[in-house]
């Protein structure tokens, strides 16, 4: 049980019950669609994306508790942030899910809740398909991202 | 819940003996994360018997080489043993001849082969050709790229909410464009068992050919395509407890005949000239290249071994295993069958309120318990029921009650997890 209650932290539980920023964002100037073809997982990000700076972000879409708390954790966490700031984000937060060297925890504040996914191999991709899509939409791609 | 337990064995444990089966099938004795195996992703493929297994191996260390061309003794036995299997395959089925089963890789193959020889022979701009509402994307994307190919359009068959089709409609939808019914024999994702008698009676009526997407019908129930009188039915060896890489369609001659070939190559010819081919007879005009000649073999051993147990109290056994789990997980609060046909094979697709499949499937693997999780290929399907994806326990005639308290045990700590 130990692995499952690494995965499934409080946290993760709790945004995927009451997902934050699950909403339009009325003035986005960016959006992206994430898919994920295997899953069926799908979303749809907003950003308002201003000097360089994400001012607002939401997200809707379906998907498991892991992608859907991952993109409400994400949303919190690039509020506010620079482009480059919140891709910084996403390499460490991909080192996380993925590799053994993970980097200072400290640094990810609550996004370290998904440190447990490294050890569910067949759901990185469920934690990473919110940020491969901020990638989409901070890049300003009109194609729709997918996982594979 | 030991009642209904008691009540059962009590039916089943003098017809088909379970456990005797399950020796059969050595990747049963596994474990995962320390559980024992419990192996409910029957649908997606099936596990193999040592039979299959062996005879495989057998192939490949003993007779080793290609079929239909060589003069030499092992080309002489391979091909042998390659065409046995074929005449396995038409009697397990009924066809009237072997040359009306045709090779191919997979079931989504044999369709792919219909909807480009038939379709590209057949089907004429305007055109239409009717799918169900159930259909696996492999029974619907062939129909759809046919359709941009010749300008024709598809047709939906609705279905209840319980998961039948509604064939009174089927009579109104077809018209002097209608080329072809494509449906399945049995749903993947609901596991509703389609009255294709009837189908095909009312096609018939009007001229209309059917094709039957059987990859879940034959490893339940003993089929019989004269009885069914269908006009093609594809299936896949590797859900009959046979080798993957390996198809069979079946063609009524007639069909066969006006068809042009789907592939061009070896084996397919009769004459080759830089003018002019002369195509090779049925079934070898739709065979071209060195096909899987190993699996094509397991898949006879496979047929031999269900033909051993006593196939049709097999599937009386999984009947009963469908009763006793459909009993079971409704029991469980929160938890929603999704596809209730009266008519059923042994699948019970769910979700549960508040958890995603996914969440399901990594929690009961953490428990040993192996089920699919996901849009099952039929993402129509799903937007029909309102649902993103379902959790999907397929059965086997391998699986027992015990294995289904397993499940039920497991679907209680997803829910503990996610409290």
């Amino acid at each position: 049980m130990s692995e499952l209650s690494e995965l499934y932290q409080e946290v993760i539980l709790d945004h995927n019950r009451k997902p934050r920023n699950f909403q339009k964002v009325a003035a986005a100037n960016r959006t992206a669609e994430g898919f994920n073809p295997l899953c069926g997982d799908q979303i749809t990000l907003y950003v308002r994306l201003e000097d360089g700076v994400i001012r607002d972000i939401g997200f809707q879409g379906s998907g498991c508790a892991i992608s859907k708390a991952s993109a409400s954790l994400m949303t919190s966490a690039v509020k506010g942030k620079t482009k480059a700031e919140a891709e910084q984000l996403f390499e460490q937060f991909h080192r996380m899910v993925t590799k053994d060297d993970a980097p200072d925890a400290a640094e990810l504040g609550k996004l370290a809740a998904f440190s447990g996914v490294r050890e569910f191999p067949a759901r990185v991709k469920c934690a990473s398909l919110a940020w491969h899509t901020l990638h989409g939409a901070l890049e300003g791609k009109d194609k729709p991202v997918t996982t594979e | 819940m030991r009642a209904v337990r008691e009540a059962v064995s009590s039916r089943v444990s003098d017809r088909f003996d379970v456990e005797k089966v399950r020796r059969d099938f050595p990747i049963l004795r596994q474990k995962v994360h320390g559980k024992p195996l419990v192996y409910l992703d029957n649908a997606a493929t099936a596990q193999k018997p040592q039979a299959v297994i062996d005879a495989l191996s057998r192939y490949y260390s003993e007779i080793n080489s290609n079929i239909h061309r060589g003069i030499h003794t092992l080309s002489e036995e391979a091909t042998r043993a390659y065409e046995e299997a074929r005449v396995k395959v038409k009697n397990f089925v009924n066809a009237a001849e072997e040359r009306e089963i045709v090779f191919v890789r997979g079931t989504t193959e044999a369709i792919n082969l219909v909807a480009q020889s038939y379709g590209r022979a057949f089907v004429k701009p305007g055109d239409e050709i009717i799918l169900s509402a159930m259909e696996h994307h492999s029974n619907i994307v062939p129909w759809q790229i046919l359709g941009e190919q010749m300008g024709a359009r598809l047709r939906v068959l609705p279905i209840n909410d319980e998961g039948e089709l509604l064939i009174d409609e089927l009579e109104g939808m077809l018209t002097g464009k209608t080329k072809l019914i494509a449906v399945a024999h049995v749903s993947n994702a609901l596991c509703s068992v389609n009255p294709i008698r009837r189908v095909v009676q009312i096609a018939h009526r009007r001229g209309v050919p059917v094709l039957v997407d059987g990859a879940q019908g034959v490893p339940h129930m003993k089929v019989d395509v004269r009885s069914l009188d269908c006009d093609f039915y594809a299936f896949s060896a590797h859900k009959m407890y046979g080798p993957t890489g390996v198809g069979i369609l079946y063609g009524k001659s007639h069909w066969l005949e006006k068809m042009p070939p789907y592939q061009g190559g070896g084996s397919m010819i009769r004459l080759v000239t830089f003018e002019k081919t002369h195509y090779n007879i049925l079934p070898y005009k739709f065979e071209a290249g060195t096909p899987d000649i190993a699996g094509g073999i397991g898949l006879g051993a496979a047929i031999d071994y269900l033909n051993g147990i006593d196939f049709d109290g097999a599937a009386a056994y999984e009947q009963e295993l469908l009763a006793y789990g459909t009993e079971a997980l409704s029991a469980i609060p929160g938890l929603r069958l999704v596809g209730t046909a009266k008519d059923k094979a042994s699948v019970l697709s769910f979700v549960l309120e508040g958890v995603h499949p996914h969440d399901i499937g990594t929690i009961l693997d953490r428990e040993g318990v192996a089920i699919r999780a996901g849009h099952h290929c039929a993402m129509p399907l799903m937007q029909r029921f309102g649902v993103p994806a379902t959790a999907r326990a397929s059965l086997a005639f391998y699986n027992t009650r015990e294995e289904l308290d397993a499940l039920g045990r497991a679907i209680r700590k997803v829910k503990e997890v996610f409290h």
